[in-house]
């Protein structure tokens, strides 16, 4: 490679917009749009019998108000189930609109369009909705006694049962020395972007094309979705994701009902039109994770290896399952994390509840996993009083046993085979790093202070990079510049800087020449989506791909101009030039002109393409046979499977003995993803991920009372952490190339959350002596833990064991 | 989450902003709108009109005088949180302040807006009722006095009648002897508290107590004071103050803590904070 770029770390690209106001977010755009708001059913549950508009018609300014029944054709069907699944038997998915019965509070009911956003609220607030309430199924325990039903045609509340096996486990855990069962509890999260979701559609009446500006994670399958939808050919739709304030997960899923709405909307009025989510409708009506309840029974040798674990899994997926049952797929497979199990069996029951959706949250599924196999780590050890971490160092897959098939199937539909990674090395790090040896005497040195300490671990391995595809396209203008485009989107992850890295480094050219477009379907057609820590892996593997068949070209029609072999040839700084000589050079810019014979010159530089400028044989086409003018190159990568990131963190906590409330004095990352394109770029990945970890470990839940009202939907009672609450992240890193792909990478987007309840549960044990089986740990929750454990001995994690 | 719609008045003076409250009687005061424009947002409240007071200059002021702190219905939180003046007078203001949201919200946020608005998880109103300070209110009709117990009647709402306006808050200066101290815990730095106490300890000439009391938020639906004197005694048992607290109050449970969590973290706020009170009266009994 000429120009180091790739491994650096490069600063991000993007800041300069974005930190000076200059980034287009979707309300930035479309400013003389109509608006669109949302009537919203204010019931978990309830049969729709009336709905009357007459009040909303007197508001200035109204254009038009729909119900389900002005929805014609396939606008008016039930949303999408993505992802299918055979275990998914008994698979839901809402109306645009609601038909007749609504599920779940905030569930649209009637879409409002008006000349502005004030006005459209004012309509739908007036709107009068005569609903007959049903009884509310909310929480997990209600959800599995199935009293009610969440939908009349799914027995149980049951949406599916899927068993993840290798081995007999229940023998397994018969024969071993040991054995223990428990249970575990996480409550729900959210995504919670800063920029919420939205829509901007724009009918072209004369040309009968849509543009539709969506703040989504997919935009080529929003495409999909709304030009079958709208019976439109793909062709005539254009979706845009213009910069985007934060997805994580949530903006993934697609067509949300606003998705398809408001283009059909725009189509129908012929009026530009634009909705966007405000925080009340997000926590409502967008989507939550993480909640799930675990029964856990494991055995065990006298060193802790793990013999066999068998572990129930119920998991609240909401109302609908537009997105499948892959987060607790991901929970059963990633439970794993980087141990190798003598039998495992696990059993996953999905249940309908009248609450938000369900769908994947940075992490997706994999905290949940973790979670469980950490604590049980952690058990395992507090039983035969050996260390934590020695009793996860009993249980690695080591060094040389990659690749490890772990004998289930992953959420890609293929075998859950390990490429690499050094587990032991990164344990090694971890002690190294949090000081895990010496821990014991700081301990004892706080608690002469009066101070109450403790440390935990945890350690997961993440598969990343799933497929199917994704595309690069690269174009070297004649000026010089790479256009470099891939069809997923951007959220933050920086994009702009370390695809460009990946293709200055491929072709030897200044960063600076570099502009990478992503999410625009005019600029590439083909793409699946980010999501699954997979835009580095699989766009980035596209674009080097990509880069290559340019370089190869480049080279080429260089050493034609150079009169020399394109063996001999190497770009550096944009110069296409004579290895080791660079007096025998031609720029890409003039490489780029060469590619395209011309007829016409429409300035100096397109001279030298022109039909009596350039010498190739009079006998021969201008343009090869095989070949195409310009200079230009598009490939894909499309992984056989997926390629499994790792790490671990530690963390060390002080829970105060009176106020019980627990600060993190310090948290350790080391992590492992492969090549590093950026460090910088990645550590940002992990501090924002241990952040959202942090506020999941220890704020974070959604207060759904019995009759499902969300009780706590807005950013002064969902207690999203502020950067007060974050403690200052120390990191190191491990490279363990990919074997699957040209770059050797790893994803790296959603590790920093993955353990980090984990992580916290085990310090918080450690210092307290009492049992932590369910998160968020509020400072409510710890001192009911201490008066119970004060009642009953049980609770409490044996004094000796409580060893380092 | 856009307001409904209302009328709006930008009055510059004292007369004119009485004048506009006067012909709406359903209109609201908008100072800093820190819990206002949220409300309107949400659509939670839906006044007929805001008089808007952001221009009557007269309003923006800031009195430290030897008997007190007299607080205008402009100053933001931030002026009255730095101002050294106040500080030596009245050092509960500070202490209290700085545990009032973020600085963002405190560089717009008033000291009065927040009495007016009668949060009873918020510090101020905690404050001026521990202090047993006053708020002064305006009419059309004319002006009156409202002592701080009388002036908080239950869960936002205040003694302020429709057309009135709280136009200054006066926080009496702290006796020869007395030290003061706040401590609240929230979940969040920054978040209303889960529970909060301000603290002021009187000593005697023989420097033993002679004036123990805490005023307390978060845990009844107005400020409330106790008199701690006799359960801390006159070598000042903080430790039974702390357990008569706990006896005395009764918290209600909401999303984020249980009432027995409350009722046990008052005690130990109660106990922090009046040793915390005590330690500052002693050093300044010394000076």
């Amino acid at each position: 490679m000429g120009t180091r770029v790739f491994g650096e770390p490069v600063k991000r690209r993007e800041d300069g917009r974005l930190l000076t106001g200059r980034g287009r977010f979707l309300d930035d755009l479309g400013r003389d749009a109509l608006a669109a708001a949302f009537a919203r059913s204010p019931h978990a549950h309830a049969r729709i019998a009336d709905i009357d508009v007459s009040e909303a018609l007197d508001v200035d300014g109204l254009v038009a108000i729909y119900t389900w029944e002005d929805l014609p054709g396939r606008v008016g069907e039930p949303l999408p189930l993505l992802i299918p699944h055979p275990a998914l038997t008994h698979g839901r998915t809402g109306y645009p609109l609601a038909r007749d019965v609504v599920r779940h509070v905030g569930e649209p009911v009637a879409m409002v369009v008006a000349r502005d956003r004030y006005l459209a609220e004012d309509a739908a607030e007036r709107i009068r909705v005569e609903y007959e309430p049903l009884p509310a199924v909310v929480g997990i325990e209600t959800a599995s006694r199935a009293e009610h039903l969440v939908h009349d045609d799914v027995p149980g509340n049951v949406g599916a049962v899927l068993v993840q096996e290798n081995g007999d486990a229940p023998a397994a855990i018969e024969a071993a020395p040991h054995v223990l069962e428990f249970s575990l509890s996480i409550e729900r999260s959210a995504s919670m972007p800063l920029e919420g979701r939205g829509v901007y559609a724009r009918w072209d009446a004369d040309d009968g094309s849509l543009r539709v500006y969506s703040s989504t994670q997919a935009s080529t399958s929003v495409r999909a979705a709304i030009a079958a939808r709208l019976g439109l050919p793909n062709g005539k739709v254009e979706v845009v994701a213009p910069d985007v304030g934060g997805g994580f997960g949530v903006k993934i899923v697609h067509p949300w009902p606003e998705e398809v709405l408001v283009p059909w909307a725009a189509r129908l009025l012929d009026r530009e039109i634009k909705w966007t989510e405000d925080r009340r409708e997000h926590f409502v009506a967008a989507a939550h994770e993480r909640g799930q309840l675990q029964d856990v029974r494991v055995g065990f040798d006298d060193e802790g290896r793990v013999l066999g674990l068998d572990v129930r899994i119920r998991h609240d997926h909401g109302a609908y399952t537009p997105y499948g049952i892959i987060i607790p797929i991901v929970t059963s497979t990633q439970l794993l994390g980087p141990y190798r199990i003598g039998a495992y069996r696990a059993e996953v029951v999905s249940l309908y509840t009248n609450t938000l959706i369900v769908t994947p949250y940075r992490g997706a599924g994999r905290p949940q996993g973790v979670f469980c196999m950490e604590r049980t780590m952690d058990r395992i050890a507090r039983h035969l009083g050996r260390d934590r971490a020695d009793v996860r160092a009993a249980n690695f897959i080591q060094p040389d046993e990659f690749p490890y098939d772990q004998g289930l199937t992953f959420q890609d539909g293929r075998p859950l085979i390990y490429d690499s990674g050094d587990y032991p090395e990164l344990l090694r790090k971890a002690r190294e790093l949090i000081g895990w040896d010496g821990f014991g005497a700081e301990r004892s040195a706080a608690a002469a202070r009066g101070r109450r300490l403790g440390i935990g671990l945890g350690v997961y391995v993440e598969g990343t990079g799933v497929g199917p595809y994704e595309g690069g396209h690269v174009e070297i203008d004649t000026a010089g510049r790479v256009h470099v485009s891939t069809g997923l989107t951007s959220q933050g992850q920086s994009h702009e800087t370390v695809f460009a890295q990946i293709a200055a480094a491929e072709l030897g050219v200044p960063i600076g020449d570099v502009q990478v477009t992503t999410g625009d379907t005019r600029r590439f057609g083909y793409a699946v989506g980010t999501f699954a820590s997979r835009a580095a892996v699989m766009s980035g593997n596209a674009i080097a791909l990509a880069c290559r068949k340019v370089r190869d070209k480049a080279l080429r029609i260089a050493g034609e101009a150079l009169e020399a072999d394109p063996r001999d040839l190497d770009i550096t700084d944009g110069v296409v030039h004579v290895r080791g000589d660079m007096s025998a050079s031609v720029p890409l810019r003039t490489v780029a002109v060469l590619s395209n014979p011309l007829r016409y010159a429409f300035d100096e530089e397109a001279a030298a393409a022109t039909q009596f400028a350039v010498g190739r044989p009079a006998t021969e086409p201008p343009v090869a046979s095989g070949d195409e003018p310009g200079l230009e190159g598009r490939d894909y990568y499309s992984p056989v499977r997926s390629t499994f990131a790792a790490g671990a963190h530690a963390a060390i906590v002080e829970v105060d003995p009176d106020t019980a409330e627990i600060a993190i004095l310090r948290y350790a990352v080391v992590h492992d993803c492969g090549r590093l394109i950026n460090p910088m770029v990645v550590e940002g990945q992990i501090h924002g991920g241990v952040a959202q970890g942090v506020g999941g470990a220890l704020y974070e839940r959604m207060v759904y009372d019995e009759s499902g009202q969300l009780l706590n939907a807005s950013f002064m009672d969902f207690l999203m952490p502020y950067a007060t609450e974050i403690p200052r992240i120390e990191t190191d890193h491990l490279e363990t190339p990919s074997p699957l792909n040209p770059l050797g990478i790893k994803g790296a987007g959603e590790a920093g959350v993955i353990p980090v309840s984990a992580v916290i549960a085990s310090a918080v044990e450690d210092a307290e002596g009492v049992r932590v089986d369910a998160m968020p740990l509020s400072p409510d929750a710890l001192y009911t833990l201490r008066e119970r454990a004060a009642q009953d001995p049980s609770l409490r994690v044996p004094e000796g064991a409580r060893i380092v | 989450m856009k307001p409904p719609p209302f009328g709006y008045h930008a009055p510059a003076s004292l007369g004119e902003a009485l004048d506009a409250l006067a012909a709406a009687p359903g209109g609201k005061v908008l100072a800093g709108g820190q819990s206002l424009i949220p409300l309107l947002n949400m659509r939670l409240a839906a006044p007929s009109d805001l008089v808007d007071i952001n221009r009557v200059a007269e309003l923006d002021t800031l009195h430290v005088r030897d008997d007190g702190v007299r607080v205008g219905a402009l100053a933001r939180h931030a002026r009255v949180e730095r101002s050294a003046a106040a500080a030596a007078v009245q050092p509960l203001l500070g202490q209290a302040l700085r545990h009032v949201a973020h600085p963002v919200i405190r560089n717009r946020g008033t000291v009065v807006g927040s009495l007016a608005h009668a949060d009873p998880a918020a510090e101020m109103p905690a404050v001026l009722a521990v202090l047993g300070g006053t708020v002064e209110a305006a009419s059309a009709r004319g002006r009156r006095t409202i002592p701080a117990a009388d002036f908080f009647l239950g869960p936002l709402e205040s003694a302020l009648d429709p057309g009135e306006l709280a136009v200054a808050a006066f926080f009496p200066a702290a006796p020869p002897r007395t030290g003061t101290a706040f401590a609240e815990t929230a979940r969040r730095h920054g978040d209303y508290a889960l529970s909060g106490v301000a603290a002021v300890v009187s000593l005697d000439e023989d420097l033993r107590v002679g004036d123990a009391r805490a005023g307390y938020l978060g845990i009844a639906g107005t400020p409330l004071v106790l008199d701690l004197t006799e359960a801390a005694g006159h070598h000042g048992d903080w430790a039974a103050a702390a357990a008569h607290v706990r006896e005395r109050i009764d918290p209600e449970p909401d999303i984020h803590a249980g009432a027995a969590y409350r009722r046990h973290l008052t005690g130990v706020l109660t106990e922090r904070a009046l040793n915390a009170a005590a330690a500052d009266a002693l050093r300044k009994a010394e000076d």
